[in-house]
């Protein structure tokens, strides 16, 4: 039981990391590698202001300053041309040392004794246990997240955004300043992610410095478990499949290391092995119908 | 109207591959003309086309439209005046948004950034009724993505999105050339419509040199980066095909022996 409710806890919570992966590498179609460095600087913002005991002031700096990194990044690839990868590379290893910065040069620092909003929401909740109301803390931040990013993508101005991922040389025809697009739709993408560490350190008791890295590829696992569970190409159904996949993801993860089958460090190995597994899929499905066509001549 | 003075545009300066593909190039419009542009493979056509929408910025010359001079502006504050359909059907639409999604972004371009709903209600039925007025069913398929659709489909979608904010200039760029001749077809019968309806100012890019004498009010012919022709009026009435070969024979000084050039329809 308690496994379960830590796997829903952590899935909700990175839920809304999978959705600014799901924004960033569906919506706009970019590789955005800032997502290591924006997750690991929201951690530490909301860890530090938690620590100076304003949690929920944290979380908002962490988005912002999220928002800002994705900023930076859309800034080097729309206007400097650096290719998006490299953009994203660039970002995520300065924020490692703006991060440090940030907790003061410390690569650590625990929040453990501190008001956060899960401690807020004990006091709101004492019917329930502890573990529940984490549960409900985690969903909560993944709902609304879900609710703002379907309203946002559906104005016209997200309308803008999702039409620069899909063709961006009609947007330019449109009138529509597709460089500000690009990089508007990097900032809510990074500002999501930045959220979502932010309520992680509050969650976990503790922020490091190194807490990014792999990140991404749990978000991108979670993304693509999701578009295999949910089979409707929509945009409400892809932001809320991007969040059921995280969920079923740490199912996943809690079911290989919760029983022993491999060690609890294992997570990212498992992570690149249902993403490598998912890409995969379609060159093996060539390959069969190729050897079927194959067989059928020589039949 | 649109005013082009001297333009020039000479691709990888200084190197082996240097290529002058607009050579001090002039041309005026006046409002409500509909130019037919031929010219053989790589004479220019489409790099001036580029040149207008500021896909680049020109080496020298200057071009100003609806009296504001957009020599230096960006290309997307361009299409705010310019609708541009290309050649190729996948270019001018969204593949995964659906028609009206597509629709609505090109409406958007008479406002800013907004936060409202991409689509209203009376937007969507205003969208409807001019998809309906194209009389391909469209209307009916607001919600499939365009992606699905057929390549004269989604040049007939294109074309709404080019002509549903009236624009100053409209620009074909041989947009029916991908299609098969049925379906080119009614896509010339919608563009003519379309233009007439809204008298714009237009230039099309053809191949077919019939249709170029055809269609429209005048006819210029581009050669190595340069206007080499341009006719109007009784002259362009009487002009026949032949004559216009031979014309282009002896003022480029070399034979019009294009493959993709329809000398008839
Ligand atoms: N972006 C570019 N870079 C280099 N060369 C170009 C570019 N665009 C066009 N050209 C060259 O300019 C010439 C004119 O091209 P274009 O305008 O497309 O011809 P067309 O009249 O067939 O439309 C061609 O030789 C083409 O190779
Ligand atoms: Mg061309």
């Amino acid at each position: 039981m308690s496994l379960v409710l830590g796997a829903l806890q952590i899935g909700f919570i990175l839920g809304m990391l999978a959705i600014g992966i799901y924004i960033s590498f569906r919506i706009l179609n970019v590789p955005d590698l800032t997502a290591e460095g924006s997750y690991a600087l929201g951690l530490v913002t909301s860890a530090v202001m938690t620590v100076a005991g304003h949690p929920y002031l944290g979380l908002v700096a962490a988005t912002l300053a999220g928002m800002a990194a994705g900023c930076v990044t859309g800034f080097l690839s729309t206007k400097l041309k650096i290719a998006p990868i490299l953009a994203g590379i660039i970002t995520m290893s300065s924020l490692y040392t703006i991060n440090l910065m940030i907790m003061g040069g410390n690569p650590n620092i625990s929040v453990f004794d501190c008001d956060t909003v899960f401690r807020a929401a004990y006091k709101l909740l004492p019917m329930f246990k502890k573990e529940v109301v984490k549960v409900i803390v985690g969903a909560v931040f993944a709902i609304f997240c879900c609710g703002v990013v379907i309203w946002f993508f559906r104005t016209g101005i997200g309308l803008s955004i999702r039409a620069v991922g899909d063709n961006e040389d009609m947007v330019r025809a449109s009138s529509i300043n597709a460089d500000f697009a690009k990089t508007l739709g990097l900032a809510i993408a990074n500002g999501l992610i930045a959220l979502c560490g932010g309520v992680y350190a509050q969650y976990i008791g503790n922020a490091d410095v190194s807490a990014g890295a792999g990140m991404l590829i749990i978000g991108l696992a979670s993304v693509i478990i999701g578009e295999v569970i949910i089979v409707k190409r929509s945009l409400v159904w892809g932001i809320i499949s991007a969040v059921l996949g995280s969920i079923i993801y740490r199912g996943i993860i809690t079911v290989v290391t919760g029983f022993h089958f491999l060690p609890s460090y294992s997570t990212k190995l498992v992570s690149a092995i249902i993403v490598a597994l998912a890409l995969a899929v379609p060159a093996v499905k060539e390959r069969i119908s190729i050897m079927k066509k194959g067989g059928a001549k020589n039949a | 109207m649109l005013d082009i003075k001297n333009l020039s545009k000479t691709f990888a300066p200084g190197t082996p591959n240097e290529h002058k593909a607009l050579d001090n190039l002039s041309l005026h419009l006046d409002k409500g003309e509909f130019v037919t542009i031929i010219g053989s493979n790589g004479a220019g056509k489409s790099t001036l086309f580029n040149a207008i929408c500021g896909t680049f910025i020109a080496d020298a010359g200057s071009i100003t439209l609806n009296s504001t001079d957009i020599t230096s502006v960006p290309d997307y504050k361009r299409s705010k005046l310019i609708g541009r359909v290309f050649q190729d059907p996948m270019k001018g639409t969204a593949p995964n948004l659906t028609i009206e999604e597509n629709i609505a972004l090109a409406y958007s371009r008479r406002k800013s950034f907004n936060l409202s709903a991409a689509i209203k209600k009376s937007e969507r039925s205003f969208f409807r009724e001019k998809l309906a007025s194209f009389g391909m069913g469209l209307e009916d398929r607001m919600k499939t993505k365009v992606g699905l659709l057929s390549g004269g489909q989604r040049q007939v979608v294109t074309m709404l999105m080019c002509t549903i904010v009236t624009p100053k200039l409209l620009l074909l760029d041989e947009h029916t050339a991908a299609l098969d001749p049925a379906t080119s077809e009614k896509i010339m019968e919608i563009t003519n419509s379309v233009i007439s309806e809204n008298n714009l100012t237009t230039m099309m890019i053809t191949h077919n040199i019939n249709s170029a004498l055809k269609t429209g009010t005048r006819t210029i012919m581009m050669d190595s980066g340069d206007v080499i022709l341009d006719i109007k009026g009784d002259e362009r009435e009487n002009m026949s095909l032949s004559d216009l070969l031979n014309m282009y024979n002896s003022k480029s000084n070399k034979q019009f022996d294009n493959d993709r050039i329809l000398l008839s329809h």
